[in-house]
């Protein structure tokens, strides 16, 4: 602002962003907190990879399935590779690859809903049929024939499951700007003259965001279970890559034959847990997330 | 309660309440509401409660059944209801008053019937279950009542379902509804706000015929003052949330003491000198536009607007006023006759306007609430068109704001604020400040005062007359209410069922001789005289006779 500028005071100081977070955490019941410190961690994990792993992802150190010890945390796997590194690794991949497939898949569908439920008419029509289409196969066994058809490739794989999961993310935003669209404000921002692109992220997303961003989370949980679940039946992310559904399938003979770190747990019980564990993390946060926006929603 | 009719005796104190203090929960703070009210209702009587938005109207009316809303609370003082301790008593017993005793009749009789039964079904609901009568006496008592509040065929009328009927017709069931127990006590918390002027003129008479008739103690909640002038033998004037005076009704209207009612009484006088323009600006030639296709929502409208005047719509709703406005803008493309605008005709469609004719023609609507984008600051909301309009941007576009502020005369401190974060009547004045920053030719204001208290609605029209003398801009005014069309216009429209009936210079059209149309809507306007409903049904009776 320059010297001109009016003097801009403000009568009751607005809290900024970060107070307003503060106080917001500051709320949060155990689950959340439970929640968001294990997603810190295992975005920590997935970010310090290299630094965290004592040995390299696809680095055979020693000889197959070594049990846990001093030498190898959890022990080796079926070819000698260090199978607390590859859980490390995997955490990069398997959440990378899901993050990007469900933000992508926001992107696509978010984007449909809204402009369908502003256009509506036959554009609507059009993509909600094939919408509907789509929902009527089962996500895994699609994937699995899209998969088949168009090659095994991470790119592949993030397209493909972008793509089928949009159409539900299609409806939730479709669903939810129908009550925004309505609107005044979007009408007065059509009479202004604006452009389609501003009124969809400018007046109509802004509103519909707490219901979106708490999708985002459920919809990051399946996207990652699909992926470990296509990994585990060979299609999806590809060895040597570390992944932990690869990692559950690779290491399943051995489920009956507890001999590692603590000899009660079997093998591919550690990337199992660090699914089961993420996906509970991510729901806890996403229900108080949930709680808190639908409880501070306007009355009007 | 239906065999001591004796003990109804108006002197007989019914509802005593006293230093009633209610206080609501927000952000996990108690705040106060109403601060220490007393209030004594006898057998028979109808005590108006009236006050600007936010006086505890409602909040007051609801305490009288002991009942407080979710987030409220009943902080301190008694309710003494025909001997019961309303605050004393459990749960159970309160469920039991309600319906029985004391009814409550809610401003969207919409909103309070299930769509899913029948109205009959509904009518009868409490007095069945809670064993006053058996069905067949309470449907025949509910058939009575249909007819003594003058819906049409009352004997068919329960048969229905409430998308059925009319709106004025659905308030009429549920004052027949809250009747059905002949309970001692109604609260009608706005009953006819949501009614147009000719319609709440019939649903006022049912509800007052019946109100004498059964002898029933009546608390009448509105903001609207000629109409508790008719309906209440006492009005109490409320201000956040304590008494200002309360009085007999013509005592009140005759000499009110206080200040605050004195400014409440002397809104209806603003009226605006009338001036006259041949300067046309916008011509709407012969206009038909329709939603379906198949029914003429307006039917060979011709309206002109000058330059830098006011011409106000009436009609009752369903009478086309709002689509006009949707054909003006292009949001309904009309099927046959032309818009000129600046003498050129205007493209019908809203995408094929370039945007300097958008930037001409600017609306306000009448619901602040929804016409402002609750995710965006006042800094954005007015920056906005004159960034798209004019291209202003940054720190001349911040000063621009601020300047826009100030001419709708708001501190410049509001610039950071959310819509959430401002009253009603504030939220209307953002709302102009945006239209005014693509200084436009024209203003289409539809219903725009409508959804605010007189003393707003006062302040709001002032200042739209202000902005007119200052820009020389056009209004296009679309209301329902007579008052705010003296207010404000040079000259009126009058619209009904989508033809235009009459456009003339204010002074024509509300004086003889009237077509008859006009003469209705402007004879159900209500008058502050306490007589005035009575004399008009004489009047419209005499009158039937002759016919």
């Amino acid at each position: 602002m320059t010297a001109q500028a009016p003097q801009l005071r403000s009568v009751r100081a607005r809290r900024t962003f970060w107070e307003n977070t503060k106080r917001t955490l500051a709320s949060a019941p155990i689950s959340a907190w439970f929640g968001m410190i294990v997603i810190l961690i295992y975005v920590l994990a997935a970010i310090f990879a290299p630094w965290l792993a004592p040995h390299g992802e696809a680095e055979v150190v020693g000889k197959a399935y070594q049990p846990a010890g001093e030498q190898f945390f959890l022990g080796t796997d079926q070819i000698g590779r260090d199978l607390f590194s590859r859980l490390i690794y995997g955490a990069r991949n398997t959440i990378g690859i899901a993050f990007l497939t469900t933000l992508l898949s926001f992107a696509i569908g978010g984007t449909l809903g809204v402009l369908t439920a502003l256009k509506r008419g036959w554009l609507d029509q059009a993509i909600s049929r094939v919408v509907d289409a789509f929902l009527a196969i089962p996500v895994l066994i699609f994937a699995l024939m899209l998969l088949a058809v168009a090659g095994k490739s991470i790119l592949n794989l993030i397209l493909i499951l972008a793509l089928l999961d949009s159409t539900r993310v299609f409806r939730l935003a479709r669903a939810t700007a129908l009550n925004v669209v309505v609107m005044d404000y979007v009408e007065a921002a059509k009479l202004r003259g604006e452009k389609m692109g501003w009124i969809i992220f400018k007046e109509v997303l802004p509103n519909i965001l707490p219901p979106l961003i708490t999708e985002f989370g459920l919809r990051f949980c399946f996207v990652f279970l699909t992926i470990a679940a296509l990994s585990f039946l060979g299609v999806g992310i590809q060895p040597p890559t570390a992944d932990w559904g690869s990692m559950v399938a690779e290491s399943k003979t051995l489920i009956t034959f507890p001999v590692r770190t603590f000899p009660w747990i079997p093998a591919p019980f550690y990337p199992a847990m660090a699914i089961a564990l993420l996906t509970v993390a991510i729901n806890f946060v996403v229900d108080w997330f949930l709680h808190k926006t639908s409880g501070l929603r306007d009355e009007k | 309660m239906k065999s001591d009719n004796k003990q109804r005796v108006k002197g007989e104190a019914l509802l005593e309440i006293r230093g009633l203090k209610i206080e609501g929960n927000s952000d996990g703070v108690w705040h106060p509401i109403v601060k220490g009210v007393d209030l004594t209702l006898k057998r028979g009587e109808v005590l108006g409660l009236i006050g600007e938005s936010g006086a505890g109207k409602s909040t007051i009316g609801l305490a009288a059944m002991g009942f407080a809303r979710p987030g409220c609370r009943i902080a301190g003082g008694t309710i003494m209801f025909d001997g019961i301790d309303l605050r004393a008593v459990s749960e159970d017993e309160k469920r039991k008053l309600w319906g029985a005793r004391i009814a409550y009749v809610a401003q969207s009789a919409a909103a309070s019937f299930n769509p899913a039964h029948k109205l009959i079904d509904q009518t009868v609901e409490t007095a069945v279950r809670d064993g006053l009568m058996p069905r067949d006496k309470a449907v025949a008592d509910a058939v009575d009542l249909y007819g003594r509040l003058q819906l049409p065929n009352p004997q068919s009328i329960g048969g229905r379902y409430p998308h059925q009927v009319s709106g004025g017709q659905l308030q009429r069931a549920m004052t027949a509804m809250a009747m059905s127990c002949r309970p001692d006590l109604i609260i009608f918390d706005e009953p006819t706000t949501a009614l147009d002027v000719t319609t709440q003129v019939e649903v006022l008479a049912a509800m007052r015929n019946i109100v004498e008739e059964f002898h029933t103690a009546a608390i009448y909640i509105t903001h609207d003052l000629a109409v508790v002038a008719q309906m209440a033998d006492r009005i109490m004037v409320l201000r956040h949330g304590l008494e200002v005076e309360e009085a007999p009704t013509r005592e009140m209207l005759k000499e009110p003491k206080k200040d605050y009612t004195k400014t409440l009484w002397a809104v209806r006088k603003l009226a605006k000198e009338e001036s006259i323009s041949d300067d046309v600006t916008l011509s709407v030639r012969n206009v038909d536009a329709s939603y379906s296709g198949v029914v003429k929502v307006l039917d060979n409208v011709t309206v002109s607007l000058p330059r830098g005047r006011t011409v106000a719509v009436v009609g009752e709703s369903g009478s086309g006023k709002s689509t006009l406005a949707r054909a003006i803008t292009g949001l309904l493309p009309p099927t046959k006759g032309e818009i000129l605008f600046n003498g050129k005709p205007l493209p019908r469609a809203l995408k094929d306007r370039d945007k300097d004719t958008l930037r001409r023609i600017q609306m306000i609507y009448q619901s602040a609430d929804t016409s402002l984008n609750p995710k965006q600051t006042i800094r954005d909301i007015i920056g906005r068109p004159l960034e798209f309009y004019h291209g202003i941007k940054g720190a001349a576009r911040d000063r621009k704001v601020a300047e826009l502020l100030d001419s709708i005369e708001l501190d410049e401190s509001y610039i950071d604020r959310l819509p959430t974060e401002l009253s009603g009547g504030q939220k209307q004045r953002i709302s102009i400040a945006r239209a005014l920053a693509a200084e436009p030719d024209i203003i289409i204001c539809d219903e725009v005062t409508s959804a605010l208290d007189q003393i707003v609605q006062e302040e709001i029209l002032t200042l739209l007359m202000k902005l007119q003398k200052d820009t020389n801009v056009s209004y296009l005014f679309i209301t329902h209410d007579i008052a705010t069309v003296r207010a404000i216009s040079d000259e009126i429209v009058v619209m009904h069922r989508g033809k235009v009936v009459q456009q003339g210079p204010k002074t024509q059209v509300l004086n003889p001789p009237f077509p008859a149309y006009t003469e209705l809507l402007l004879s159900s306007v209500p008058q502050m005289d306490p007589d005035w409903l009575t004399n008009l049904l004489a009047e419209r009776a005499r009158a039937k006779v002759k016919a």
